[in-house]
């Protein structure tokens, strides 16, 4: 057991401090609006320009290839120095994956760079408004066309999709056999007269998210990936990767909540209340346990290529003290916390959607039961 | 970076697994829990093992390995439930050797280190003082102001507690003299938490594992019951419990031997955890059982009061919370 860095993670690490330094840009505009997306776009062309963009992609692919345990500080480090995500972010951990892994080598040349460079942005075109975490019942169908498909139904919390230029979509391409076995993954040119974008507006009063509503958009036959049929286990490969790693940044993230929230307390004059104090030690036990998590997971996968039980519960440990952190937060806060303005709000609110989006807690659970425990499936 | 066993940790890991199956079986933890005693054969074997020593140096007749290696026992030690005087014997070799002089290090560590000699320390002072483990041992170690005192038992009065969880014997130790040790004892008091945490984690993977096993086989309404998500997401939230407490746990072992200044965060946030972890995964255990966990006859509830009385030692979650808030800047 050693929780140490060894030689070359120390100079990755601190190579990508010094970079930080000079190139942190400060922080991002709140909103969700066009001039934060602009700021996170010039933010991702400043990464890529020194080679900082796809940190996990290979190296042939105009990645650093870097092992695991330096993703790990790269998503560590960045959320340590509060730097803004890049305006890509979906292309850079879900899209170029698919591509390397199941696309072809005239998919790598064409989607890649773009993704990097944040020249085209990418959005995923999965959930339905029927299907949530039931994903293989989804009903949007891609019809035969010349030289292509036609694809028509209704995708629902799609991010960036106003901004984007592909759609990482999956279609149901063949509606005669079982369920998971009838959809095929497609890479949907958004720039269509088709396709109509709707902003969905969420509790927080801004729209992260979109709907989609396509009739008859036109998929060429290239733009397939992985082959016909395919598509449920191309799908679960994009799943994995935005799973995969998020661990210790999550912490790290948590972790700078944390200390605003201890600021809070100080400010608010209940630091020596002993329930507020109980309150913040669970929840700075509750990160530590996040991260230490994640490192026990990351070690598994590097050894055995999975992680182990700790790694499936990594999304739960956070999700549930990322809302438990901004209630005691719009708590300590008083009324000040709960205007509409105010940070704390948004944060308690948005935070709302931290046990739904990416595998709601309840699936999770599920997946933790069946898996992980062996336990008889319901069904 | 490597958070994982080596070879020579994870050999120890699982020679304890397979030994303490043997040894304590439920049927023989029972009997012992039952009659309220130690089995002085297996603590023999224990000390043929070189348990007792085994985070203490070579020089001092110890193993010479570090509080990893300790937890490593001490959560399989937990895991099997077994009614041993390790605890006890480990704290007080800690407290000698990071607070005692050189002369108290000599004359007790080789004792205790083999465990022929075996030490025990005071785990507890709400509302009196309490020794685990004190009857047979040697030499007693107790607390003293912010220090530590050692004391020859056959200078302080014993009496035995009834308490709940009988896997374990606590002492109420009265002595007015006593020999101090020079040294801070709160290093040693800060291992031995993560050593106990170790235990409150084997105690409820077992738990857990019981739980697991009968909802896979016990059927109602023609299913077994781990099939239903009332019970299945249980069973996923005690998954969460244990591993959580199980990587602080590790944590602070491995501060313990490498990072000493993380330690006392670290010690807290494992035996909080820990703490918690143990009550609730054996009580949520039981709940998965039903009415056949409430009976004396089935072996749920030996875990189920172990967890509660070792999650008060050293600490109850609430003070090791407290400490918590302060060195997290509160």
């Amino acid at each position: 057991m050693d929780l140490t860095l060894d030689q070359q993670e120390e100079g990755f690490r601190d190579e990508l401090r010094a970079w930080l330094e000079r190139n942190h840009p400060g922080p991002a505009p709140r909103g969700g609006d066009q001039a934060q997306f602009e700021f996170e776009r010039e933010w991702q062309r400043r990464l890529h320009a020194d080679g900082w963009a796809g940190v996990a992609w290979p190296t042939e692919y105009g990645g650093r290839g870097a092992t695991l345990v330096e993703q790990a500080i790269f998503g560590e480090e960045l959320a340590r120095a509060k730097a803004p995500r890049p305006a890509n972010v979906l292309g850079l951990v879900m899209g170029g994956p698919v591509v390397i892994a199941h696309g072809s080598n005239e998919q790598k040349e064409r989607f890649l760079e773009p993704i990097l460079s944040a020249e085209e942005i990418w959005c995923q075109g999965f959930s339905e408004p029927e299907s949530g975490s039931d994903l293989a019942s989804l009903k949007t169908r891609a019809v035969r066309d010349d030289g292509g498909w036609r694809i028509s139904g209704q995708k629902v919390w799609t991010t960036f999709a106003h901004e984007a230029k592909w759609c990482m979509l999956v279609a149901r391409s063949d509606a005669e056999v079982p369920k998971h076995k009838g959809l095929t993954y497609f890479l949907l040119d958004m720039e269509q007269d088709e396709i109509d974008v709707r902003p969905l507006r969420q509790i927080t009063g801004e729209a992260e998210f979109n709907e989609l509503f396509i009739e008859g958009a036109h998929v060429p036959d290239e733009n397939v990936v992985g082959g016909i049929g395919n598509g449920w286990m191309v799908a679960i490969t994009t799943l994995m990767n935005e799973r995969a790693g998020l661990g210790a940044s999550a912490a790290l993230g948590l972790s700078n909540t944390l200390d605003e929230l201890i600021e809070l307390a100080r400010e608010r004059g209940v630091a020596g209340d002993p329930i507020v104090r109980d309150r913040v030690a669970r929840l700075k036990i509750a990160t530590e346990g996040l991260r230490l998590g994640a490192m026990r997971a990351l070690t598994a996968t590097m050894k055995v290529g999975t992680p182990g039980p700790e790694g499936s519960i990594s999304k739960l440990q956070w999700s549930s003290t990322n809302q438990a952190l901004t209630e005691l937060a719009v708590e300590v806060g008083g009324t000040e916390a709960l205007g509409s303005g105010s940070l704390w709000a948004y944060r308690f609110l948005r935070s709302r959607a931290n046990s739904i989006e990416g595998g709601t807690s309840d699936v999770l659970k599920n997946i933790v039961a069946e898996r992980v425990l062996g336990l008889p499936k319901l069904r | 970076m490597n958070f994982d066993f080596n070879d020579e940790q994870r050999e120890i890991k699982s020679t304890a697994r397979e030994f303490l199956a043997s040894r304590f079986p439920p049927e023989r933890v029972r009997e012992l829990a039952e009659s309220r005693t130690y089995d002085e054969g297996l603590w023999a074997e224990i000390c043929e093992l070189g348990w007792p020593g085994i985070a203490i140096a070579e020089r001092h007749g110890g193993q010479g390995l570090g509080v990893v290696e300790l937890v490593i026992l001490e959560e399989e030690l937990g895991y099997a439930c077994a009614p041993t005087p390790f605890l006890g014997n480990a704290y007080g070799g800690a407290l000698i050797e990071e607070a005692g002089s050189d002369e108290q290090r000599a004359s007790w560590l080789p004792g205790i280190a083999s465990g022929g000699a075996r030490g025990a320390a005071e785990v507890d002072a709400d509302p009196e003082p309490l020794v685990v483990d004190a009857e047979g041992a040697s030499i007693l170690a107790l607390a003293e102001g912010e220090g530590a005192k050692l004391v020859d038992p056959g200078d302080a009065r014993l009496e035995r507690l009834d308490l709940i969880d009988t896997t374990r014997a606590c002492f109420r130790v009265a002595a007015e003299d006593g020999e101090p040790l020079p040294g801070d004892a709160f290093p040693a008091a800060n291992r031995a938490a993560v050593a106990l945490s170790a235990e409150l984690v084997g105690v409820a993977q077992r738990a857990l594992d019981m739980a697991v096993d009968y909802a896979k086989e016990r059927e109602q309404f023609g299913r077994p019951i781990g099939a239903y998500q009332a019970v299945s997401h249980r069973l996923a939230e005690m998954l969460w419990d244990v591993e959580e407490a199980r990587s602080l746990t590790y944590y602070a072992g491995w501060c313990a031997d490498a990072e000493p200044d993380s330690l006392p965060l670290a010690a807290s946030m494992a035996k909080a955890r820990a703490s918690d972890a143990a009550a609730s995964v054996t009580h949520n255990a039981l709940q998965t059982f039903g009415g056949i966990g409430f009976t004396w006859e089935h072996d749920l509830h030996f875990l189920l009061k172990r967890a509660r009385v070792a999650g008060r030692m050293l600490g109850a979650p609430r003070a090791h919370r407290e400490r918590v808030a302060a060195l997290a800047g509160l």
